[in-house]
C-alpha cells in the first residue's frame, strides 16, 4: 500500500521539524514522523542514529529545541512521560520491569485497582479486566498468576495489556523481539496485527530487518540525527534500507569464507547437567563455524557455559585438542585454548565501569606480567592491537567501557577474548542488539577467524545470521540437541522444525 | 555512538584533582595546619610518634580490609580477632608458655577465624556483613572464655619496647615501620599486580570477573585469612603496647578501620578505592583522634567523631555523584542507551 492507511484523519501522533542537541552533540536534526492509527510504522537506523532520542522525544522524556509534537493534528507538549501516557503513548521495552511477586493482574493495574467497597481491591473485577485484556490480544496468559517466572516475551505482553488498560493509541516498541524466540516472535506479531487492526498506531524498532519487511507498512530511517527518508516498505528491498541506515552499500552482511574443517578441535561427549540439559554429544573441527540454534530456553547457552566451566556438568566429558577438561573450571578452560565471549555483555562481558585496556587486559593477567608486576605498556599494547584491529572507535584506551556504543562494546569483549589467541571459540549471540555495520563487521572477522584455523561454535537466536555464518546447524530442543543439519541443507524452515520439534 | 561531551582535556585534570582520595590528602594537611596552630603539645615529635604508635593496629588491619571492600566485602570480625589473639597471648604466658612460641601460635589462629569467615561466605554464598557480624560475636566470645574478665601482665621487656619504641635514630615505633612495609607491599599488590587487577573486576562485576577465568572463591578466602592473619598479629602488638592481655582489648576497633578505609575513598560497593586514599584516611582519623584527646575531649566525643566521619565518607561520592548526574542530565552520556 503507498497510501498511510486512516484517510484524511490527522496522524495520531506526529513530529514536525524536530530537533534536540545535548551540549555540542546534535542528537536529532529537523526530524519529521507521522504514525497514523493501524498501521505498523518502522524506525530504521545505526547505533547512535537518533532512534533513543526520537523515542525518549515522543513519550515526553526529553523536550525538543524546536519543532513540534502533534496529537491528533493539534500541537501539544509532553512535559513529563506521564503527560505523554495520558494522551495515549505507551512504551513497550525489551526487558520490562515487573513486580516479580504481585501477580499478572496486579501488575497491569497497578496503582489503578478496581475498588469494592471500602476501598479494598476487588479482585474479581481486576482478573476479570485482565483476562478481556488478554482475550482482545489473542494470548492465553493467566492474569492470577505471579510475575516471577514469566519469559521476557509475556512480560512484554503483560506490559501490552497494561498500555491497552490505559486505552494507549500510540505504542513504541523498542526493540521488543532482541531477545525472544521465533515463536514467541511470532505470537508478539500476531498481537501487534490485531492491534493495529483495533486502530492503533505501532511504532516498531528492530535491528532485524526481516521483521520489519514482516510486519510494517512503512519505513522511516534515521542516519546521524536526520531524517533520510519516511516510505511504504512494499517495493523496497533489504539492500534499498541498508543503503537508507548507513549511507554507502555494504559488503554482504555474511561474508562467510569456504573453509575445509581441519581435525577435531572441541569435543562435547554426552555431556548433561541435571535438569537443564542432556546427553548432548557434538564435534567442532578446526576451520569450522558451528551455530547452536534453538528457542531461547532450549539450553544452548547452559551448554556453552558448562563447556567453559562457569557451571558444573554432572556427566560426560568435554576434551580440547584431545586433552580432557575438568568440569566448571573456567582457568583450565582457558589454558586449554578455549573462549566464550558470554550472551550478556553487560554483566558477563564486561566490567562495565573499567577502561577498554582494562577489560581487554583481565583475559591475560598472566601474560602481561613482567616479574611479579603488571607492564601497563604490555596492557596497553595488547588494547591497542586488537582496537585497531577490530577497528574500535574510541577516544582513549582508558575511557571506561560503559561510554561505548553496544557494537563498540562487543569488540572490546572480541578483543578481550581473541587476545587469548584461543584455539576454540564459543561466541554466544555475536550480534545481538548492535548495529547492522558492526554486525557485518563481527561476521567477517568470524569467517576470516575459522579460514585461519579457528574452531567456532555459535550460539545465535537470529536465524539468518545461522544460515548464513554455519557450515553445520546444531539444533537443541528442550536441553536435548535433536538435529544436525549440513549448510546446504539448512534452511529457515528445516532449522525451526527441528527448534519446535514439529521435525519428524 | 555517545560521544562523551562532559570531559576535555581541561575538565579530566579537574576531575582528577576532585578524586576523592586527593581531597582527603588535601583535608589532611589542612587538618595537621590547623594542630600545629591549634594545640601547643600537637607539633611535638613526641606526640607525633605517640600519634602514630597509637595507630598502628588500625593502620595495618586497614591494609587488609581495603583489600576486602575493594573486593566488596568486609570483615566485621576483625576487632574481636584482636582480642581474641590478646586473651590467648595472656592465656598462655600465664601457662608459662614462651613468647616466642606464643605468636606463630595465635597467627595459625588467627588464620583459623579468617577460614571460618572465609568459608562461610565463599563456600555458603552467605554475605560477609552478615557472616562477620556472627563471627565478631563468636570470636569475642571465645576471648572471654580463654581469660575471662582477668587482665594478664608482666610481659618480657624486650617484647614491650619493641611494640613501643622508636626504630633508633627516628621517632617512628616499629609497629609504624611494620606498616610502612606491608603498605609498600600491599601498594604493590593491589594497584600493580594482576592480583590486584582481579580484586577491582570481582568488586566491580563479579560475574565478569568469573567468566574471565578468576578464581573469585578462591581470591576471597585468601583475603579473608589474610584479614585475619593481620588482625592476629596486631593483637600481638597491642598487647605489648598496652602491657596488658584483656580479652575485651579493641573493641570497636573495626569502626575505626572501615571509617578509615570509607574515608579514604574505597566504594563500599567494590571495585574502586586506591591505597594512597586508605592511607591518607588513616592518618585523618589518627591526627582527629590525638587532636581530640590533647583538648581532653571524652571518649564519648571521639567516638560520635569516628562515627560522623564514617557516615559522611560514605555520603558524600554518593551525594556529589547525585548532584554531577542531575547537573548532566539528559546527556546522552548518561542514559541507559539499549541501541547505543
Amino acid at each position: 500500500m503507498t497510501e498511510p492507511p486512516g484517510g484524511d484523519a490527522p496522524p495520531v501522533l506526529a513530529l514536525r521539524g524536530v530537533s534536540k542537541a545535548f551540549g555540542a552533540v546534535q542528537a536529532l536534526r529537523d526530524v519529521s514522523l507521522e504514525l497514523f492509527a493501524g498501521e505498523a510504522h518502522a524506525l530504521a537506523g545505526e547505533n547512535g542514529a537518533g532512534k533513543s532520542t526520537l523515542v525518549k522525544t515522543l513519550t515526553g522524556v526529553y523536550r525538543p529545541d524546536t519543532g513540534q509534537l502533534l496529537l491528533d493534528g493539534e500541537p501539544v507538549e509532553f512535559h513529563s512521560p506521564a503527560d505523554a501516557q495520558n494522551a495515549g503513548v505507551a512504551v513497550i521495552y525489551q526487558e520490562p520491569t515487573m513486580f516479580p511477586d504481585l501477580s499478572v493482574a496486579e501488575n497491569i493495574f497497578i496503582g489503578r485497582q478496581p475498588r469494592a467497597a471500602l476501598r479494598r481491591i476487588d479482585r474479581g473485577a481486576m482478573h476479570g479486566r485482565a483476562a478481556e485484556l488478554f482475550k482482545r490480544l489473542g494470548v492465553a496468559l493467566d492474569p492470577e498468576q505471579p510475575a516471577r517466572g514469566l519469559s521476557i516475551a509475556d512480560q512484554q505482553l503483560v506490559e501490552i495489556a497494561k498500555a491497552l488498560s490505559r486505552d494507549a493509541r500510540v505504542l513504541i516498541m523498542d526493540e521488543p523481539t532482541a531477545a525472544l524466540s521465533g515463536a514467541e516472535v511470532t505470537r508478539l506479531f500476531n498481537v501487534v496485527k490485531a492491534l493495529r487492526e483495533q486502530g492503533c498506531a505501532v511504532l516498531f524498532i528492530s535491528h532485524r530487518l526481516d521483521e520489519i519487511f514482516e510486519l510494517c507498512q512503512r519505513v522511516t530511517t534515521l542516519r546521524d540525527g536526520t531524517w533520510i527518508a519516511s516510505e511504504p516498505v512494499a517495493g523496497m528491498t533489504h539492500d534499498d534500507l541498508i543503503r537508507r541506515m548507513v549511507g554507502r552499500d555494504l559488503d554482504a552482511l555474511y561474508p562467510k569464507l569456504d573453509t575445509v574443517p581441519g581435525e577435531v578441535a572441541l569435543k562435547v561427549h554426552r555431556l548433561t547437567r541435571e535438569g537443564v540439559f542432556t546427553d548432548v554429544s557434538f564435534e567442532v573441527r578446526r576451520g569450522e563455524i558451528v551455530a547452536l540454534a534453538g528457542l531461547v530456553g532450549a539450553g544452548r547457552s547452559e551448554v556453552a557455559r558448562a563447556i567453559f566451566g562457569v557451571d558444573r556438568w554432572d556427566a560426560g566429558s568435554v576434551e580440547v585438542n584431545g586433552r580432557g577438561l575438568p568440569a566448571a573450571s573456567p582457568t583450565a578452560a582457558m589454558s586449554a585454548g578455549l573462549a566464550l565471549v558470554p550472551e550478556d555483555r553487560r554483566q558477563q562481558g564486561l566490567v562495565m565501569e573499567q577502561s577498554i585496556e582494562r577489560n581487554i587486559g583481565l583475559t591475560g593477567l598472566k601474560n602481561l606480567r613482567r616479574g611479579p608486576v603488571i607492564s601497563r605498556a604490555a596492557e596497553r599494547d595488547r588494547a591497542r592491537d586488537w582496537a585497531i584491529r577490530l577497528q574500535l572507535k574510541f577516544n582513549r584506551l582508558s575511557d571506561a567501557v560503559n561510554v561505548l556504543s553496544g557494537g563498540n562494546q562487543q569488540k572490546v569483549v572480541l578483543g578481550k577474548w581473541l587476545s587469548t589467541r584461543p584455539g576454540v571459540l564459543i561466541i554466544d549471540e555475536p550480534t545481538r542488539g548492535i548495529d547492522v555495520g558492526t554486525k557485518a563487521e563481527v561476521h567477517r572477522l568470524l569467517s576470516e577467524l575459522a579460514a585461519d584455523g579457528l574452531a567456532v561454535l555459535m550460539i545465535s537466536s537470529d536465524l539468518p545470521e545461522v544460515l548464513g555464518m554455519a557450515d553445520r546447524v546444531l539444533v537443541m530442543q528442550e536441553g536435548r540437541l535433536v538435529a544436525e543439519i549440513p549448510r546446504d541443507a539448512a534452511t529457515e524452515e528445516s532449522v525451526m522444525a527441528a527448534a519446535t520439534g514439529r521435525a519428524s | 555512538m555517545a560521544p562523551d561531551v562532559t570531559t576535555g582535556a581541561l575538565g579530566g585534570s579537574l576531575q582528577r584533582f576532585l578524586r576523592w582520595d586527593v581531597l582527603v590528602g588535601v583535608l589532611l594537611v589542612f587538618v595537621f595546619a590547623g594542630g600545629l596552630t591549634g594545640s601547643p603539645q600537637f607539633g611535638n615529635i613526641d606526640n607525633l610518634s605517640f600519634a602514630l604508635g597509637d595507630l598502628g593496629e588500625i593502620a595495618l588491619i586497614a591494609l587488609a580490609m581495603t583489600l576486602l571492600v575493594v573486593a566488596a566485602e568486609v570483615d566485621l570480625s576483625v576487632a574481636s580477632v584482636l582480642g581474641l589473639s590478646s586473651a590467648l597471648v595472656g592465656n598462655l604466658w600465664d601457662a608459662g608458655w614462651a613468647i616466642e612460641t606464643i605468636i606463630p601460635l595465635v597467627v595459625v589462629v588467627g588464620a583459623l577465624c579468617g577460614l571460618v569467615n572465609g568459608l562461610l561466605v565463599t563456600r555458603l554464598g552467605l554475605p560477609s556483613l552478615a557472616v562477620t557480624i556472627g563471627t565478631m560475636a563468636l570470636y569475642r566470645g571465645l576471648a572471654y572464655v580463654v581469660l575471662g574478665d582477668r587482665a594478664v601482665a608482666g610481659f618480657p621487656q624486650q617484647f614491650t619496647d619493641l611494640a613501643v619504641n622508636d626504630v633508633p635514630g627516628t621517632f617512628i615505633p616499629y609497629p609504624v615501620m611494620l606498616f610502612v612495609a606491608l603498605a609498600a607491599v600491599t601498594g604493590v599488590v593491589l594497584h600493580a599486580t594482576g592480583f590486584g587487577r582481579s580484586l577491582f573486576a570481582i568488586g566491580a562485576q563479579v560475574e565478569a570477573a568469573h567468566f574471565a577465568g578468576i578464581r573469585v572463591k578462591r581470591i576471597k578466602l585468601i583475603l579473608f585469612v589474610v584479614a585475619s592473619v593481620v588482625a592476629a598479629f596486631a593483637g600481638v602488638i597491642y598487647t605489648f603496647r598496652y602491657g596488658s592481655a584483656r580479652a575485651d582489648n579493641g573493641s570497636g576497633l573495626e569502626m575505626a578501620v572501615i571509617a578509615a578505609v570509607l574515608l579514604g575513598g574505597v566504594d563500599f560497593d567494590g571495585g574502586k578505592g586506591t591505597l594512597g586514599g586508605v592511607i591518607a584516611g588513616v592518618l585523618l582519623i589518627g591526627l582527629l583522634r590525638n587532636l581530640l584527646m590533647l583538648n581532653d575531649v571524652s571518649t564519648e566525643i571521639q567516638s560520635i567523631v569516628t562515627g560522623l566521619l564514617l557516615v559522611i565518607s560514605v555520603i558524600t561520592p554518593r551525594l556529589v555523584a547525585a548532584v554531577r548526574q542531575r547537573r548532566r542530565t539528559p546527556t546522552l552520556t548518561t542514559q541507559p542507551t539499549p541501541e547505543g
